[in-house]
């Protein structure tokens, strides 16, 4: 606040700015913090009443209700085994696919990058849909196989062009003086090239990881109604419990974005992607 | 050049090198002492920097033989090779400290941990960057950056040192110190080193000898003061020092008719007021004040003529005697005499 005032620098009018940006914050405060408070109290209380100020009462008895649900238990089970591995097999798959395109001018490179942004600049429901019908004749519906693929689909965009602009971003030179100084190929790649693209196959992994533990289209289409992960599951629990065991399921699901964003934001934001790309 | 294989620290023989179709590096020799500077000066785009990788082994030659320190690596990769490189723009790892990049290449070839400590120390002092040693290279100047980059070098210990237009990032005050500095190092520790510069000053002040490059190939190599004094092609005798040049013969002390090319230095050109054996009327057209000299524009016989002088300068229309010490005469670009 103070140094947007500086910035300004305004005299006359400087209480107008100062009662205007404060009130625009708020605003937005409450537009985008407001629904999840709202959750947020809704997963501890007994009910709220219209005309009250005040929740009827404090309670944890949604938790309870969800620790003693099985088929709630295994989705959140589902979603939390099935998430990292589909975030290891998309790495394992586009990460090389990520540095060939970077460095390699190879036969249908451009096509193969357009391909990965058309299919998901498509509506995906329609691509699903599509996938479905070849799931069927290989019985790959309503399996975990199947759930883990259609979701590696979701996050190979994700997978492909972070680290492959990070990998571009390395200075070739680096790889240069390292190869001069008696690096092999491979500890290059090890030392310098991977090192340096660190940040950004990291981002890759946080947004790889947040898009196949948030995959609802696709997981639902394929997995039901044997696979249920928590988003899925979420339509379920709208339908038929009571609207505070979604909002403590809405808590749960918000736990790991919370925690791979505030892990990796230092990266992100003030470490070594923003000293790597000092240098010229 | 037929010297013993052990005092011989590098020998380039025919090269040639394609790429993108196009012929870079033609037929190319060269052969550089143990212990020797030796500068590939040429202008952009000649094909020193694709010479120096061809060196270093970042590129396989098309044809030919490079012999380092006697044995042949021509295609070896440039981890399997006994040089080390200076980087044009440094190439220090960003993500290490100044230490760790010096100590990387001690860390490839497994040393122990305070051998390497030892080494890394006393690279840095050379280059006195002790108190650096725990900076990353974005805190440090561009001159530090580049005293890294060399002690990284040098702390391998390689038979033969390469360095890229190593001052050409730096400020014209600062790269004559370094260049010095580089001089004073590599005649300290009789390193044999080739260094690719694009500056006639930077090549005539450090090297012992310099290998003069134009597209692709090598006009002359010699020591600085024969390239200057007696420059074996037209192109040397342009692209070192200055040089008056005419379509003519030279003879009686003035350029006459004739079907050669002359080339006079401006050094070589006196204006006197009085008369002298040899020497020819002209008058002053032009006083450019250069500094410590000054560029005075002859006419002698309709021949626009330049000299350097430094003392008893002539104002501009004055009337006097022209006298050339000295001229270069070309025939299809070679030296054929010098009158
Ligand atoms: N990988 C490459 N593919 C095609 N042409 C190249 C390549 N590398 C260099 N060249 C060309 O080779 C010529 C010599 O380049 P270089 O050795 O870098 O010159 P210098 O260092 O003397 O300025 C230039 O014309 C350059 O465009
Ligand atoms: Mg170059």
């Amino acid at each position: 606040m103070s140094r947007t005032n500086t910035k300004l620098n305004l005299q006359a009018n400087s209480w107008v700015v100062r009662i205007f940006l404060s009130l625009f914050i708020v605003i937005m405060a409450i537009f985008i913090l407001g629904p999840l408070f709202w959750l947020a109290i809704r997963a501890f209380v007994t009910g709220w009443t219209f005309p009250n100020l005040l929740p009827d009462g404090l309670t944890l008895r949604w938790w309870k209700v969800i620790a003693g649900d099985d088929s709630l238990l295994q989705a959140i089970k589902n979603s939390l085994l099935i998430s990292p591995i589909v975030v290891a097999i998309s790495a394992a798959i586009c990460l090389p696919a990520a540095y060939s395109f970077s460095r390699y001018e190879f036969f249908g490179r451009k096509t193969f990058i357009i391909g990965i942004f058309a299919a998901n600049a498509f509506p995906k429901i329609g691509l699903y849909a599509s996938i479905a019908t070849l799931f069927y004749a290989m019985n790959l519906m309503g399996t975990v196989l199947g759930v883990i693929i259609i979701q590696v689909l979701g996050t190979v965009i994700f997978m492909t062009w972070i680290p492959a602009a990070a990998f571009g971003a390395v200075p070739r030179n680096l790889e240069d003086a390292a190869r001069d100084a008696g690096a092999s190929k491979f500890r290059v790649f090890r030392d310098i090239t991977l090192r340096l693209a660190m940040p950004g196959i990291l981002v890759a992994l946080v947004m790889s990881f947040l898009a196949a533990f948030d995959e609802a289209q696709g997981t639902y289409l394929v997995g039901v109604p044997t696979i249920y992960t928590m988003p899925t599951k979420m339509y379920a629990l709208v339908l038929n419990y009571p609207v505070q065991i979604s909002a403590v399921f809405s808590l749960l699901l918000a736990i790991p974005s919370v925690i791979l964003i505030s892990l990796a934001r230092k990266q992100i934001i003030g470490g070594q992607l923003a000293e790597g790309f000092q240098i010229k | 050049m037929a010297t013993s294989a052990d005092s011989v620290g590098l020998e380039l023989i025919g090269l040639n090198k394609i790429l993108g179709g196009r012929t870079i590096i033609e037929n190319l020799d060269l052969s550089v002492k143990k212990g020797e500077m030796v500068s590939l000066l040429g202008p952009s785009g000649c094909g020193k920097t694709t010479t120096l990788r061809m060196i270093a082994g970042f590129l396989i030659p098309d044809a030919g033989k490079v012999i380092l320190a006697g044995t042949d690596v021509t295609t070896l990769g440039p981890d399997k090779r006994p040089s080390a490189m200076v980087f044009q723009n440094y190439a220090l790892w960003p993500h290490m400290s100044v230490f760790k990049n010096v100590a990387y290449p001690l860390k490839i070839r497994k040393l122990a941990k305070d051998e390497i400590e030892r080494r890394v120390h006393d690279a840095l002092s050379l280059v006195n960057l002790m108190h650096h040693k725990d900076s990353r290279p974005s805190q440090i100047s561009g001159g530090e950056q580049q005293r890294v980059a060399l002690a990284r070098a040098l702390v391998q210990e390689p038979d033969i040192l390469l360095l890229d237009e190593p001052l050409s990032n730096l400020d014209a005050k600062l790269r004559v110190k370094v260049r010095e500095d580089i001089r004073d190092l590599q005649r300290r520790l009789g390193i044999t080193t080739v260094i690719v510069t694009h500056d006639q000053d930077e090549a005539l002040s450090i090297s012992d000898r310099i290998a003069v490059m134009n597209d692709g190939r090598i006009e002359q190599f010699s020591t600085p003061q024969a390239l200057y004094d007696q420059p074996a092609t037209e192109y040397v005798a342009n692209f070192i020092g200055s040089l008056n040049r005419f379509e003519g013969s030279f003879e009686d002390g003035r350029v006459q008719s004739g079907d050669n090319i002359v080339g006079i230095r401006p050094e070589d050109v006196y204006f006197s007021s009085h008369q002298q054996p040899g020497s020819h009327p002209a008058t002053v057209e032009l006083v450019v004040p250069r500094g410590h000299f000054f560029e005075v524009y002859l006419n002698s016989n309709d021949h626009k003529i330049r000299s350097f002088m430094s003392s008893e300068i002539p104002q501009v229309g004055a009337t006097g005697f022209v006298r050339i010490s000295k001229a270069l005469i070309y025939k299809d670009g070679k030296l054929v005499k010098v009158a």
